[in-house]
Order: structure tokens, then C-alpha cells, then sequence
């Protein structure tokens, strides 16, 4: 499911984001999810007769934080009223932002170096969410709908990109890593299965080399990176095939059909809806100050691309495979236990190993909420390991106590009864083993490297895990 | 300006979910074409460098904080509703996606 | 008449109770509003309960406020919590809001008892109260004339002395002629000045609430109570009310006062005369009188009304069908919507709806909107202007004294010319407030207009005070 020879795509993505801000962007309603039906609503968000509008400071600050991660400039903006009738909205209409957004102008650096500009990134309120009664739980063919207001008023800043995207897989980690940024400003908590962040793709194709853009489609109702790419790919497809023999594609919103694995017309519209935006009247334009614009570029954490260029730099000459450890543990967020490793001395090589690997499906398995490993005690983990004191496996054996039960990771290590086996005993127990195995030893004697895991084995046996195997082989060798 | 047809208040009436009668819709369109008319006095202005007026007076936006608010009873919300559903606002059947 | 300055004394002093205040004003519709229908709603049991409290916490020892027992009528776009509010509309027939305009709190919090829900032009829409989905009001002084519009039932209840005060609003005239022609004190104070929390949105960026009154003392009193910086309206001036009584007695001695001629010009015989023996009153008090020319001004009437429907087309777009107030039942979503809004809707209402809607249009957005939100950037200047020469600004109110019940109802543009001195204010934003002044020709009485910039209530308030003082009978 690909693209047709000679042909390119071009890709924009519009992501939806909420912010993770107490209330909602107009009143003071709780902005939680899952809550009772109708029971987070006031005169406001339910757009009662002689309600007004009042803007939440905290979703300013979120967008603008958003905007300054990406790049954009903080411009001084104004709010719209975008019309239309429809029940998930009390107003029938949105307020939103039109021709003056909060911000302009950015760009996403990918990990894979390329470059995807941001056209623009504006604040404006959620819907309600419906639910259709009768037929498949689907729009068409329901019989009635049901709405709930909980949501309307959430605060959303909808990111705009370029028409710069020319792949699905790019269009993919477009989206994973704006993800990433958006979760490490706080701003939001990048749930696209929950609806936290949604993505619309805009897919249009043309001949390799030609210079004009190709009539463009939106695809809608994309739940996953995976649905993303696969979407995306599936529309090249669909819409080069059609090119190709002759035919020409319509401008249209398409949604895609997961089962499927197709994007299908939605109900045919008629030509661009007419929103009649006109500026609100009831909110005032907003023009941050100096003072505040810096502050909040000066309160953004470290980047997803700043941090995985601190993580490469450790490394000096990364293989590939810890390209891949850097990618994993910076979306992760676990690249502090990582340079924490290292500033304490630890050997980065194994720093980068253990929290992609072993910290990495620990945290995995955490229930929502519960207590992460904290830096200070993996750290103290790996010095342990690094200084011989614990081999790999009771590292990681100690790493998953400390998940568990928390507390000084020297304690556990001496409750499990890990303490250093002293070289006497390691040769003691390799001894013992060469006496009960002598058709392997003699193999192994004569050249069979393969039976020094065989030996290994026996000895983390023997030993409960608490040989080092580097030192069981060193010893084997010697003997040999 | 051009002038009002009756297919611009058919429509301007269907934008607004509105439905006229015929004879409604004939008299409609002269009321508003009258009032159109009249406002061709705005016409006789060159307003390129006018700015349009949003706010009577310009002022820094009133923020409020991020702070939680109590709101609305649900009961005494869904209490008037035209129908309820599983504490939810019922309405027959959507036909088409939001525009 | 007793104003309502002497009543909270008399309810502070203990002469009078609220409750003894509350009951008289109830007795008083109950005789009179049959004839004149100013009231949509009485809340008996609502007022007789504020009664008892203002008159516990007078016995208490306690501060009653500054309106202590006034009984008030509110016009029914203003939420009132519990207590019907339909903006003189079948769509929002036997609507209970859930929740209480900003005023009304802060009029009850004044000792103030609201006695009821006063008639209107439907969603503020119309110079007449003939709108009124509910029947007219009449003109207490003539019950065959209008008491003009849209806040008619409140400038009625206060010209026939049922209550001492009224709220009405004001989008382009709708406090301020209705006051003229019912021969009250009418009062449109600085857009911002009074929070907008509450009230049934018409044009946004154009209403305004303010108090009708027997006279220029109330009034004022009234703007003290309700003005002032409301954190749940975002357009509200970020200052406290302004405090008006102490300029009363300022007098005009000294300022400079513009007689515009296009707040004259068009204005019946009986009318301009008025104006003139105001300006003379005011030469007399001390003020100089000049003539002035705002010719920006005779576009007021066409860019208002491309804003204020265009707004209004979005303002009442929530009137669906879907939450609350009237439904027609349909098999479809956009059947039910349509079906409920061609129902709920009166005339006037659907008319400025569509107005809007094609003003705000693809294609036609430049042309109308656009144009008249620049034009009135224009007149604001011309305001502007014009304050530099002249501390306030002197016209009619309204064109004519009040006209017949049905005069107008066929021709949509006729009526609206009865704005055409009141819109200009309204489009600035700067305040203006309307004292009677004699009588016309037949008898009914003339109101006489002040223009102030913005903020400048006190000044305005006191050179009511020096027409008020001088006022023919």
C-alpha cells in the first residue's frame, strides 16, 4: 500500500490538542475527563442566554508555551466567531481564532534531521461529545443522539503544519514527535486514543518534479500513529492510482476506516461551508507583554531534540541500535536518569542499556499514578553494577525491588543476599563444576567455545545469579 | 453592493435555519433590500485606511485564573430541556457531519 | 410620585417599610397594568421575601442600602434566576434561568426589591414594544400611543408610577427613547460601564444597561448600584461605579455644550423647539452654547443596522431547539431546528437575522460588515473631535412624540428612523442620557438628549440636573 511510481506527497497535518490546564478556556468548569454526563457545566460552557466569555491565564500560558517549544513567535491575537449550527456546540458557534492567531511561524526538527515548518498554532474552545442511539453506535443510520457538555469549553491550541511532509512515516514521527513536545511542556498529555490530541491529515499527490500542489483531501478519524501512517500511505495510494488513469481527485474530508484499512467519502458537502467569522465581541485582543512572552520561553524545559543531542553526545560514536536506546528513552522521558547516571560517573554505555531496557519495561508495566523509579536510586543501581559489586543480572533483579518497594538499593541488595562473590568462591564454584561436567570441559577444552555458556549457566546455578558471567568466563579461559 | 436577490434571502434563511413562505420571502427581500439601499450612503467613503472597530475601547484583556469555579446543578440543568436521555440532551436524528 | 431617594430614606429612617413599599407597588399593577401591559411577569412571593429581609436587617440595626425597599422592575432579557425570563419571545416561553444577571444581584444587595418582568421589543429588537410577543405595551400617558422601545414595559411601569425604577437596555436607543416618550429619565451609561453578565444578548458590542427614572437623582443613584468592574464580563471597564450623586449640583457653569444639528435635523416641529428652550436653559445656567455639525453622525443609522443584526444573526443562533425553551419536534436534527425558530421567532427578529446573516456572508463580508465597523471607527473620531471643543453634546431623543400603536409596523425603515439620534452613541460607546422636557404639540411629552465622551457621567448627570431643575411641567 504505497504511493505510485512517479509520484510525490505532499502531506500537512493539523493536530487538536487539550491542555492540561484545572478549568476549561472560558469559565471555571473542571476540565476532566470522564466524569459523569452534564455535571461540569455552567451558564457559560453551556452557552445560556446572557452568559459571557472570561479567558483562562493558565490556557494563554499553555499556548504560548506551545508556541514558543515550536519555534513560532507570540504574536498579539484576537478571537473570532466561527458560525455554524450543530448540538455539540451551545453556541452554534466556536469561538476560535481566525487571521490573528497567538502563534506564527516554527518548525519541527525530527529525529531523523529533517525539517517540517509550522504554519501557525491558535487557541480555541472544544465541542461537547454526542452519542447516537440505535444502529451501530455510528452517525448514519442512528435515530437519535445524546449530548454531553463536560467537554465543551475545553481549552484546545490547534497546530497547523506546512505542506512540508512528504511521507507517511514522516507524517508519523511528525506526530510522535509533537507528542513528545507538547507532553514535556505539560501542556498536554498527548492521549490520541483518549482524544487529547487528535490528528487530520491533508494528502495531495502530484507527479515527481512538478512544482504545482495537487488537489488536497483531509482525512479525519485518525486514533494512532499507526492509523496515521497507514491512512496516509492508503491516500497516496488512492489518490495516484486515480491520477494515473486519467481521473481527477475531488477536494473533499474523507474518513478513515481502521477495519477497512481505507479512507471513504464522508457525506458529499457542497463547496466550502461559510462560517461567517466576524472578530468577538465580547472578548478583547490579547497581546502578552514582553515580560511574560520571556518568561514563559525561559520556563520550557529541555527539548526532545536537545535532549536526544545531550544523550548522543555521551555516547561519542552511537551504533545504531543506540540511536534507537537514545529515540526510546527520550520519548520515554527517562534521559535525566540517564545523564544523572553519567554526571555520577557511570559508564554511559551502560547507563543508556539499562534504562532502555530494563527501567524502560519497568516503568511499561507501572499502573497509572504509581511511583516511578526515582533517579537517585537506579542511579546508585548502576554504580553498583559498574563497580563489580553486582553483576547484570542482580542489577536488574535489585532495580525491579526498588520499583516495587522503593527504599536504599544497597538494603535490598543485601535482603536478597547479592554481596560481591569474591573471586576464592568464584573459583571454588568453577572448580567444582569443571569436576562434575568433564565431557563439557573436555569439549570445551579442546575448542568448543560455545560451552562456555553452558559453564555460565551452571555457575548462575550454582550462585544464584551472583557471578558476574564476564568473570566466569575470564576464569574459564584461564583453566582452559 | 450588489442588489438582494430572493435567492440570497432563500439562502441567508437556510444559513440561519430559518423557513419562509413564499409570500414571506417576497416581502422579506423588499424590507431588506429598503434597508440595503439605504445603507448605500456608507458607500460614498474611501475606508482603506480605516480600521474596523471590534471593541469600543481598546483595553488589556480581563484574565481570570486558572482556578476552579462551582457550577450549574445538573438537575436543575436538564430540568428544562425539551428531552433527556442517560442524563444527556436528546435530539432526533443528525443527519450529516458537523460542517 | 415619591422618587426613590425618598423612599430608602423613609425605609432607613423606619417612617416606611419595604414590605408596606413592596405591597403598594404589587396593589398598583394589579390596578393599573391591566390597561397598559408593562408587566410579563409579577414575582409577588419574590418581592414580599426581599421585603422581609431588607426590613429584618433595618430592625437588625443594619445598613439596608442605598435603595432600601425600592421597588424595581427589570426588563426580561435580564436573567433572574427561578423567575421566567423570555425576552418577549414564544422560544423562550416559561424559561427559568438558573442563574441571576450581575445587576440584579447587585440591585438587591442595594435594599432594591425587583417586583417583575417588564415587556419589550422581542430580544430588544424594535423602537415600540410592538415587537413583543406578548402583546404591546401602552403609553401611560396615552393608552392608544407606544411607550417606544425596546424597553417599554420598564419606561410604562416607571411613568405610571408602579415602581420608582426600572432597567432597561440599550443597543441603539432602547432605554433612551422609550424614556422620551413616555416622559422619563433614561440613562445609557459608557459601553462597559454596567456588566452585561445576565442579559440576553442582542448586539454585543452595542447594549448596555442603565436605569429609567422620574428623575435625574434616581437615575444616578441607580447607575451607582449597578456600574462597576465585573470579573465574568470580559468588556467590563476595569474601574469601580462611579460615584454621581456628589456631582448633581455641579452645574454647568463654565462648559462648553455643542447643539449638534444632526441630532436635530428631521426632528417634528415640537420636538426641535424643546431642544432649543434646553439649549437656553443651559446658556442661562452659565454653560456656553455652540452650534456644532457632525455630518459623520447621518451615517450612524446604516452602519448600525449592518452591525447590529450581524451580531444579533450570531447571538441568537443558540436558540435551537436543543437545550432549553421552545422545541418543535421533528424527525431530523435541522428539521426540529428550523421548525423550532420559525415558530419561536417573531417578524423582526427573523427579518434582522437574515440582515445579519447576509451582511456576515461569503462574499459580502467587506462590502457590509467590514464597511460599517470602519465607518463607525469614522464617527468615533468625529466624536472625538467634536470633545475637543465641547465638554458635552446637546439633540433630541427621539424624532417625534409618541406615535400611534400601529403607525409604523408596516414599514421595517420607518421605524428604525426612530433611532436615528440615539444610534450614534451607541456606536461610540460614549454615554448619553435622556431628561423629559415639556411637552409637544399633543400634549406628550419631549425628552432632550446630553452626550458626554466616555466616562464622563458625572458631567452629564449634572447638567440633567440643571435641565431637570428647569424642566417646563
Amino acid at each position: 500500500m504505497t504511493i505510485r511510481e512517479g509520484y510525490e506527497m505532499v502531506v500537512g497535518l493539523e493536530v487538536h490538542t487539550e491542555l492540561k490546564t484545572a478549568t476549561k478556556l472560558f469559565c471555571g468548569c473542571p476540565n476532566v475527563f470522564g466524569e459523569a454526563p452534564n455535571t461540569n457545566v455552567c451558564p457559560v460552557c453551556l452557552g445560556l442566554p446572557g452568559s459571557l466569555p472570561v479567558l483562562n491565564r493558565g490556557a494563554v500560558e499553555l499556548a504560548m508555551a506551545i508556541g514558543a517549544a515550536l519555534g513560532c513567535a507570540i504574536r498579539p491575537s484576537s478571537f473570532h466567531r466561527k458560525n455554524y449550527f450543530y448540538p455539540d456546540m451551545p453556541k452554534d458557534y466556536q469561538i476560535s481564532q481566525y487571521d490573528e492567531p497567538i502563534n506564527v511561524g516554527g518548525a519541527l526538527e525530527l529525529p531523523d534531521g529533517s525539517r517540517v515548518g509550522i504554519e501557525r498554532a491558535h487557541l480555541e474552545e472544544d465541542t461537547g461529545k454526542t452519542t447516537h442511539v440505535g444502529a451501530s453506535g455510528r452517525i448514519h443510520g442512528a435515530e437519535r443522539s445524546l449530548v454531553d457538555y463536560n467537554r465543551a469549553g475545553v481549552p484546545l491550541v490547534e497546530i497547523v503544519s506546512d505542506p512540508d511532509i512528504t511521507s507517511a512515516a514522516q507524517a508519523r514521527a511528525y506526530a510522535a514527535e509533537l507528542r513528545s513536545i507538547l507532553v514535556a511542556t505539560g501542556a498536554s498529555d498527548g492521549r490520541m486514543e483518549e482524544g487529547s490530541m487528535r490528528v487530520d491529515a491533508n494528502v495531495s499527490v502530484r507527479e515527481l518534479g512538478d512544482a504545482t500542489l495537487g488537489t488536497r483531501c483531509e482525512i479525519k478519524n485518525l486514533n494512532s500513529l499507526r492509523s496515521l501512517q497507514r491512512a496516509v500511505d492508503h491516500e497516496a495510494e488512492r489518490q495516484s492510482e486515480l491520477v494515473a488513469s486519467g481521473g481527477r481527485v475531488v477536494q473533499e474530508t474523507r474518513h478513515w476506516d481502521e477495519g477497512a484499512g481505507k479512507t471513504v467519502t464522508m457525506r458529499s458537502k457542497e463547496e466550502a461551508y461559510d462560517y461567517r467569522y466576524f472578530p468577538e465581541p465580547d472578548l478583547l485582543p490579547l497581546a502578552p507583554d514582553d515580560a511574560w512572552r520571556d518568561r514563559v520561553t525561559a520556563g520550557l524545559p529541555a527539548l526532545p531534540a536537545a535532549r536526544r543531542a545531550t544523550l548522543l553526545g555521551l555516547l561519542g560514536d552511537p551504533t545504531a541500535s543506540q540511536r534507537d536506546q537514545v529515540l526510546s528513552v527520550v520519548e520515554l522521558g527517562l534521559d535525566t536518569m540517564v545523564t544523572s547516571a553519567v554526571s555520577a560517573g557511570v559508564e554511559a554505555t551502560l547507563a543508556l542499556a539499562r534504562v532502555a531496557n530494563e527501567v524502560a519495561a519497568i516503568e511499561g508495566t507501572a499502573i497509572e499514578g504509581a511511583e516511578r523509579l526515582d533517579v537517585a536510586g537506579v542511579v546508585t543501581v548502576l554504580e553498583m553494577e559498574q563497580a563489580g559489586e553486582l553483576s547484570a543480572t542482580q542489577a536488574k533483579a535489585v532495580l525491579a525491588d526498588l520499583a516495587e518497594h522503593g527504599g536504599d538499593p544497597r538494603e535490598l541488595a543485601a535482603r536478597r543476599g547479592f554481596e560481591q562473590l569474591d573471586a576464592g568462591s568464584l573459583d571454588a564454584t568453577i572448580d567444582e563444576l569443571i569436576v562434575a561436567f568433564p565431557d563439557e570441559w573436555t569439549r570445551y577444552q579442546q575448542g568448543d567455545d560455545k560451552l562456555a555458556q553452558f559453564f555460565v549457566g551452571q555457575v548462575m546455578k550454582q550462585t544464584k545469579g551472583q557471578a558476574d558471567g564476564k568473570a566466569v568466563i575470564a576464569g574459564l579461559a584461564r583453566r582452559r | 453592493m450588489t442588489s438582494l436577490s430572493r435567492d440570497d434571502v432563500a439562502h441567508v434563511a437556510r444559513l440561519a435555519r430559518l423557513a419562509l413562505s413564499d409570500e414571506e420571502l417576497e416581502r422579506y427581500t423588499d424590507q431588506l433590500r429598503a434597508v440595503l439601499d439605504h445603507a448605500r450612503d456608507l458607500e460614498a467613503f474611501d475606508l482603506e485606511a480605516t480600521p474596523p472597530t471590534a471593541h469600543p475601547f481598546a483595553a488589556d484583556p480581563y484574565l481570570r485564573d486558572d482556578v476552579i469555579v462551582n457550577g450549574l446543578d445538573r438537575d436543575e440543568v436538564l430540568a428544562q430541556a425539551p428531552a433527556v436521555e442517560d442524563e444527556r440532551f436528546c435530539v432526533p436524528q443528525i443527519i450529516g457531519d458537523a460542517p | 410620585m415619591t422618587s426613590a431617594i425618598e423612599l430608602a430614606a423613609a425605609v432607613r429612617r423606619g417612617d416606611t417599610t419595604a414590605t408596606s413599599l413592596a405591597e403598594g407597588a404589587l396593589a398598583a399593577i394589579a390596578a393599573g397594568d391591566g390597561a397598559i401591559n408593562a408587566f410579563l411577569h409579577v414575582d409577588a412571593e419574590g418581592a414580599l421575601a426581599a421585603a422581609r429581609r431588607v426590613d429584618a436587617a433595618v430592625a437588625n440595626g443594619e445598613d439596608p442600602g442605598p435603595l432600601a425597599g425600592v421597588p424595581v422592575a427589570l426588563k426580561d432579557n435580564l436573567c433572574t434566576r427561578g423567575v421566567p425570563t423570555t425576552a418577549a419571545s414564544r422560544i423562550l416561553e416559561g424559561w427559568r434561568p438558573p442563574y441571576t444577571a450581575t445587576v440584579v444581584d447587585r440591585l438587591v444587595g442595594a435594599g432594591a426589591i425587583p417586583v417583575g418582568k417588564t415587556n419589550l421589543d422581542e430580544f430588544a429588537m424594535g423602537s415600540s414594544t410592538e415587537n413583543s410577543a406578548y402583546g404591546p405595551t401602552r403609553n401611560p400617558r396615552n393608552h392608544a400611543r407606544v411607550p417606544g422601545g425596546s424597553s417599554g414595559g420598564s419606561a410604562a411601569a416607571v411613568a405610571a408610577g408602579m415602581v420608582a425604577i426600572g432597567l432597561g437596555s440599550d443597543t441603539g436607543g432602547s432605554i433612551r427613547q422609550p424614556a422620551a416618550l413616555c416622559g422619563v429619565v433614561g440613562f445609557k451609561p459608557t459601553y462597559g460601564m454596567v456588566s452585561r453578565y445576565g442579559l440576553i444578548a442582542f448586539a454585543s458590542s452595542l447594549d448596555q444597561i442603565g436605569p429609567l427614572a422620574r428623575t435625574v437623582a434616581d437615575a444616578a443613584v441607580c447607575l451607582e448600584v449597578i456600574a462597576g468592574h465585573d470579573p465574568r464580563d470580559s468588556t467590563s471597564l476595569r474601574e469601580p461605579a462611579p460615584s454621581l450623586l456628589d456631582a448633581l449640583h455641579d452645574g454647568v457653569k463654565g462648559k462648553t455644550i455643542g447643539l449638534v444639528r444632526e441630532l436635530v435635523d428631521g426632528s417634528a416641529p415640537d420636538v426641535e423647539a424643546a431642544v432649543a428652550a434646553s439649549a437656553v436653559t443651559l446658556r442661562d445656567a452659565g454653560a456656553t452654547v455652540i452650534e456644532m455639525s457632525i455630518p459623520e453622525m447621518r451615517l450612524g443609522l446604516s452602519a448600525y443596522y449592518l452591525i447590529a443584526p450581524a451580531e444579533a444573526s450570531s447571538n441568537l443562533a443558540r436558540y435551537d431547539g436543543v437545550r432549553y425553551g421552545l422545541r418543535v419536534d421533528a424527525d431530523d436534527l435541522t428539521t426540529m431546528n428550523v421548525a423550532t425558530r420559525t415558530k419561536g421567532f417573531g417578524d423582526e427578529v427573523k427579518r434582522r437575522i437574515m440582515l445579519g446573516t447576509y451582511a456576515l456572508s461569503a462574499g459580502y463580508y467587506d462590502a457590509y460588515y467590514g464597511r460599517a465597523q470602519r465607518v463607525r471607527t469614522l464617527l468615533s473620531r468625529a466624536f472625538a473631535v467634536a470633545y475637543g471643543r465641547a465638554d458635552l453634546l446637546l439633540g433630541a431623543t427621539a424624532p417625534t412624540t409618541a406615535f400611534e400603536l400601529g403607525a409604523k409596523t408596516t414599514d421595517p425603515m420607518a421605524m428604525y428612523l426612530s433611532d436615528v439620534f440615539t444610534i450614534p452613541s451607541n456606536l461610540s460607546g460614549d454615554p448619553a442620557m435622556t431628561v423629559p422636557f415639556g411637552s409637544g404639540a399633543d400634549g406628550l411629552p419631549v425628552g432632550v438628549q446630553l452626550l458626554g465622551p466616555a466616562r464622563s457621567e458625572r458631567l452629564v448627570v449634572a447638567a440633567a440636573q440643571v435641565l431637570e431643575d428647569a424642566a417646563p411641567s
